[in-house]
């Protein structure tokens, strides 16, 4: 047909559907199969072998103290997790307010958090009761209203919490704080000239936008943290899954098939939790998940034509706000 | 009926830094005017229309919507700065419209209209909704209520953008380039629905490159260049007739 022409009219265009040769892969095939004989070589071999003690893992992976502990590791997992996105979210958000006053609290709270290990942090919790023997309620030197024990107050299982997830919460702020950035500022203009106040625009806008960016590295974190409670031998907690498995094994002389015990519930709670994961992200992907990325406006890309303003708008702006 | 211009600027002034952006802009959009807004990129044409709803803070000189002074409070001869609070209150009557549309993305259309109404007016959420889709109903997006922007075209976006500004029943509407990041074809229903608004007495001030929209609907036309009011006057003759070098020269490569 000649070049830039069109057929004439009256042409048929009625065409048959591509029904092409499947394109096939070889070498992808080979490596898969490679890779499955081995696979099935040691896991046969795994099964077998004595060192892995299979018949001590069958007796001790739903044994009550190992389950016991299990729980009890899930329960450091959740609270503490909990605590750290509430007080994270609080610390990013306080980071980027335009109150200088919470700017500095946040950003000393996270050199301080951040800048020691969790282990030194656990066992000065432990210690707490060491340096402060009494909670004191009341005015500077004036005595006390109330007054009651470090140790009546709070017990290991409390401490661990505080301490898993006060140091969480810093790795937290710094993940909520790199989602709220990733939000395009005009959403905060737009937001502003509605007449939405700083904490509304937050709230309504930024936030939940910034989810898309946050969740991914914050399911990281739960799961990661399911595997820092084992650190909370510290405190000294010992009753979380980690410490339990140690524990029994040292009676029992069979190290290795705890420690498989251990694995396997680890991984399970590890499966359950990336399942969630799934459901969040797909939940906040809400307006952009389906769409096209040359469709996807907020950050201008679908601004081809004039100018645009590439202006950034970050200095000497209004400071307004505070909580 | 009411006298006070809705916006009286008044050598009003804004630096970045040393750099001077706005070097004393006068002028006055009188109630149910419309006023457009025409100069070269970089003029500060965005800046002033930010400032009008105290996005920016002014320098000096003096920015008036509705005989209230923007950003401060007078006291005697002194200036106080503004709550926050009180900041959002003078806002909330002045909608705004972006060349980005600047659309809540995880919103949908209805959902972008009824929260401003909802949470910064309290309105009921029932009475906010029939109104979101008479809103809706009037920029000619009915049926595209519940789709998110995401899968609306540029000029649909700005029109949900629009009808999100009018929700707010805003005495004042700031349009900054509303069709420069539209394809052609789109241009046209954006202009239709600023035009009705204008026809329905609106008071608007519109940045615009559309030198059309300019002659058939504006009341008055003025030009900025560096940070300064170069010429206005009635658009037609203004644009017919233009006095400056400078005005001129920017005519000549829009038209
Ligand atoms: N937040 C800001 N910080 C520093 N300079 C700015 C800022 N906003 C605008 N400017 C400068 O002010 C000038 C005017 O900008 P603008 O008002 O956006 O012009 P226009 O809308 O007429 O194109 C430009 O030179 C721009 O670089
Ligand atoms: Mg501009």
């Amino acid at each position: 047909m000649a070049r830039g022409s069109v057929p004439p009219i009256g042409t048929d265009y009625t065409v048959q559907a591509i029904r092409a040769v499947r394109l096939r892969h070889p070498i992808r095939n080979i490596i898969a199969a490679i890779i499955i004989v081995f696979i099935a070589a040691f896991i046969y071999d795994a099964a077998l072998r004595p060192a892995f003690g299979w018949p001590t893992v069958a007796k001790y992976l739903f044994d009550r103290r190992i389950a016991e502990a299990a729980f009890n590791t899930l329960q450091l997992t959740v609270y503490s997790m909990a605590i750290a996105i509430v007080l994270g979210l609080l610390l990013a958000v306080m980071r980027l307010s335009p109150n200088p006053v919470f700017m500095s609290i946040s950003w000393v709270y996270l050199w301080v958090f951040r800048g020691t290990p969790v282990y030194v942090q656990l066992t000065f919790w432990g210690l707490l009761a060491v340096i402060y023997p009494t909670i004191d309620l009341g005015l500077p030197f004036v005595h006390p209203f109330i007054s009651i024990s470090t140790d009546q107050a709070l017990n290991v299982f409390q401490l661990a919490v505080i301490g898993l997830a006060l140091n969480e919460a810093a790795y937290i702020a710094e993940i909520v704080r790199a989602g709220i950035l990733s939000v395009d500022r005009g959403q905060e203009e737009a937001s502003t000239a509605l007449g939405m106040s700083w904490f509304q625009t937050m709230r309504r806008v930024i936030i939940p936008q910034s989810m898309r960016v946050i969740i991914p590295p914050v399911g990281n974190e739960v799961i990661s943290m399911l595997k820092t409670t084992s650190l909370v031998t510290a405190v000294p907690y010992s009753f979380d899954l980690f410490t339990r498995s140690r524990d029994i094994s040292a009676e029992t002389f069979t190290p290795i098939p705890l420690f498989l015990v251990a694995s396997i519930w680890y991984l399970l709670f590890t499966s359950i939790l990336m399942v969630g994961q799934y459901f969040l992200e797909k939940r906040f992907a809400r307006g952009v998940g389906d769409v096209r990325p040359d469709r996807v406006t907020t950050k201008g890309a679908n601004a081809e034509t004039g100018e645009i303003e590439t202006v950034v708008r970050s200095t000497d702006r209004p400071k307004e706000g505070g909580l | 009926m009411n006298k006070t211009p809705m916006v009286e600027a008044d050598r009003v002034s804004k630096n970045f830094g040393s750099n001077q952006v706005l070097k004393g802009i006068s002028l006055t959009v009188q109630r149910g005017e419309v006023m457009c807004l025409v100069g070269p990129s970089g003029s500060g044409k965005s800046t002033f229309l930010r400032c009008i709803n105290h996005l920016e803070r002014v320098d000096a000189g003096r920015l008036r919507v509705d005989g209230t002074l923007v950003g401060y409070r007078e006291k005697g001869d002194k200036l106080h700065e503004l709550h926050p609070k009180e900041a959002a209150l003078q806002r909330r009557d002045i909608g705004m419209v972006f060349q980005r549309f600047n659309l809540f993305p995880h919103m949908t259309a209805l959902e972008n209209v009824v929260e401003a109404p909802m949470r910064v007016k309290k309105n009921q959420k029932a009475a906010a909704i029939t109104r979101a889709r008479e809103l809706l109903a009037s920029v000619g997006l009915a049926d595209k209520a519940d789709s998110y922007p995401a899968h609306l075209s540029g000029g649909q976006q700005q029109r949900v953008a629009i009808a999100r500004a009018l929700a707010m029943d805003p005495k004042l509407m700031l349009f900054d380039e509303p069709t420069s990041a539209l394809d052609p074809e789109l241009v046209g229903d954006v202009l239709d629905v600023m035009k009705k608004l204008a026809l329905d007495g609106m008071t608007m001030i519109v940045v615009t490159h559309e030198m059309g929209f300019a002659r058939e609907v504006a009341d008055s036309l003025v030009f900025m260049d560096g940070g300064v009011v170069v010429e206005s006057g009635v658009p037609r003759e203004l644009l017919a007739n233009p006095q400056h070098e400078r005005t001129k020269a920017f005519l000549s490569k829009v038209l």
